[in-house]
């Protein structure tokens, strides 16, 4: 009975459906299948694009960011590690770095945008809609992962003005471009759980800073850390920051890869697999 | 009474239904049951559990104890089918406020897999229905109060649900808006819709309900019908202001002296200066009105009248004073 009489028919104006008979109760599907569920995400994702079709300003960060990050970066510190006049240089160290920042900082924007969605009565109607409730999370992800594409694209396009130029191949670009976005999405999981967990919204920024500016900067983002004490450089072996920005370099400049890509994934679905169920399930006791 | 209309279906029946947050207990032990087709009052002051309830049917909260099942679905062991048959219209409007009135009601029909088609000629239908389709490009963030809330409604009809949930729907909104709001709700049950609507308005209670469910704390404390409670309350209500307020409870003890039937139900209300009596027959009048002449109270205005709904709810949820007895005998015999 449920299939049939739940879908909701083309039936003229509002005429509500009448409550379905009791005869067969609950045998009704109660799993969401794939494609519904892809539908769902979809519907969601739009939302959360509409969002921004509305509210310009919130594309700010993706925009800006890039631009005045690299322009920092290249013309303070560019001249002090790679020498007086060689800024061009450091742009081929740096860029690769800047994409595995750019993603992070994306990421901590989704925690705040979650916990500000949620005071909201609309995610009320979320959950009391048959549809799996980690589609309103997924939908999140996805239209920030098109944010992370916009911001990467518009810091790539700075760096070839300032001299960047591939030593590998366009698909080596390709690669550490999509390494990039997969490791900023298993990011998105922990700050949707941050912002999920945490009461508001300026709390969700502050921790955030907390756990990110030593992750940033311990890093091998902005230097190299062969001059950093022993303790520091284990730390920033095993930074997944590091591993990023190393992997990136690699498939940009050249040289081995396969160790920091390896690490860099494995931190990706160790991330996901830990965050997201937890995530999921804090979405579902929200009250 | 209540046995009668057994005969048919129920839509929502709720059983014992417990929750508790630390310590308050925002359900204590609550039973009602929504017929298929009517609307059902549930009726509570601020804090009494009504959104609560309302939360735990639509599988938002998870009860402590107790069961519930809407359309035969329980609300815990089979919420993903039980969201398929309700539609929820809360305090505040849940839609989404950054997107058109068009793109909320799309959204949701994509959601209720309705295909794009579909989905398109659903919103549209639905706006023109609750005269949304001039606003239907602009954000909700634009619109007003009863556009939110008629748009909030058309949003939980998409699809066609078979029970509706209204809390407090007129809550915050203008005479003429909330008017708009009822003339809709009284559509929908026209149409066949089974709605739970939580008010603290009387008014709307009985604009729109058929069946009244009283809570307060968490727990029944009256149930029946718009009219059978009325009657049950008493048929006139005697209304005494005397000169001094201060005389209030004087006057009431010195009624519960004559132990006349149904006198001990009489409610003093301090912030009206006002002494409400429960009055059965015409020889009771006549003795009460004697009485406080004889022992000279000074009276500044008295007069009857049938009561209304929110003297029912007055005389159950009011204060403990005097009311208790009546509360309690309105239990008794209606709830049972």
């Amino acid at each position: 009975m449920s299939t049939t009489a739940v879908t909701p028919s083309k039936s003229p104006a509002g005429a509500p459906r009448k409550a379905s008979p009791r005869t067969a109760a609950p045998t009704g599907s109660s799993r969401i299948g794939l494609r519904a569920n892809l539908r769902h995400i979809g519907a969601l994702a739009r939302r959360n694009a509409l969002q921004i079709k509305q509210d310009p300003e919130s594309m700010f960060d993706a925009v800006f960011m890039p631009v005045i990050f690299i322009l920092l970066f290249v013309y303070v510190f560019g001249g002090a590690i790679a020498g007086k006049g060689n800024q061009a240089e450091y742009v081929n160290y740096v860029a690769p770095g800047l994409m595995a920042m750019m993603g992070m900082n994306i990421a901590m924007g989704v925690g705040t945008g979650i916990n500000d969605d949620f005071k909201k009565g609309v995610m009320d109607r979320f959950r009391t809609m048959p549809i799996a409730r980690s589609s309103v999370l997924i939908a999140k992800i996805v239209v920030e992962v098109g944010r992370m594409m916009v911001a990467t694209a518009i810091l790539l396009g700075m760096a070839f003005l300032l001299g960047l130029t591939i030593h590998t191949s366009v698909f080596g670009l390709l690669a550490a471009i999509g390494l990039s976005l997969v490791f900023g999405a298993s990011l998105m999981w922990i700050f949707i759980l941050l912002g999920l967990t945490m009461k508001t919204a300026q709390a969700v920024q502050g921790m955030a800073m907390i756990v990110l500016m030593p992750l940033q900067f311990g890093s091998s983002i902005f230097a190299p850390p062969t001059t950093m004490p022993g303790w520091l450089q284990t730390f920033t072996d095993y930074n997944p920051l590091s591993n990023l920005a190393d992997a990136s370099r690699a498939l940009i400049n050249g040289g081995a890869l396969a160790h920091s890509v390896w690490m860099t994934l494995g931190w990706s679905v160790l991330i996901t697999v830990l965050a997201a169920p937890f995530a999921v399930s804090k979405f579902r006791k929200k009250t | 009474m209540v046995d009668m209309t057994r005969s048919h279906t129920n839509a929502v029946e709720v059983r014992g239904l417990v929750k508790h947050f630390g310590a308050t207990k925002a359900l204590d032990g609550v039973d009602l049951d929504v017929r298929e087709g009517t609307v059902l009052g549930v009726l509570g002051p601020n804090g009494a559990g009504k959104t609560t309830l309302v939360r735990c049917l639509s599988t938002l909260l998870v009860p402590d104890a107790g069961t519930a099942t809407v359309a035969g679905y329980d609300v815990v062991k089979h919420p993903r089918q039980l969201r398929r048959t309700i539609g929820l219209t809360g305090q505040y409007a849940s839609v989404d406020e950054k997107l058109s009135g068009w793109e909320n009601l799309y959204m949701i029909g994509r959601l209720l897999d309705l295909s794009r088609k579909d989905s398109r000629a659903r919103a549209d239908e639905m706006l023109e229905r609750f005269s949304l389709t001039d606003a239907a490009k602009r954000p909700a963030m634009n619109y007003s109060g009863g556009m939110r809330r008629r748009l909030d409604l058309a949003a939980s009809m998409i699809g066609q649900p078979a029970v509706l949930y209204l809390d407090e729907p007129t809550t915050g909104l203008d005479p003429r808006t909330r008017n708009e709001v009822w003339d809709e709700v009284q559509r929908m049950v026209s149409e066949g819709a089974t709605v739970l609507l939580t008010t603290q308005y009387m008014e709307e209670a009985e604009q729109l309900a058929s069946e009244l469910t009283v809570i307060d704390k968490g727990k029944v404390i009256a149930k029946g019908g718009v009219d059978e409670l009325k009657a049950k309350v008493g048929g006139r209500t005697l209304k005494v202001r005397p000169v001094d307020p201060g005389q209030l409870p004087a006057m009431a003890a010195a009624l519960r002296e004559t132990g006349l039937d149904g006198i001990a139900g009489s409610t003093v209300v301090p912030d009206e200066g006002v002494l409400y009596v429960p009055i059965l027959t015409d020889e009771q009048l006549t003795a009460v009105v004697a009485l406080l002449g004889s022992r000279g109270f000074g009276i500044a205005h008295i007069g009857t009248h049938l009561p209304s709904l929110d003297e029912v709810f007055l005389a159950i949820t009011g204060e403990k004073t005097a009311d208790s007895d009546l509360s309690d005998a309105i239990n008794e015999e209606v709830a049972a």
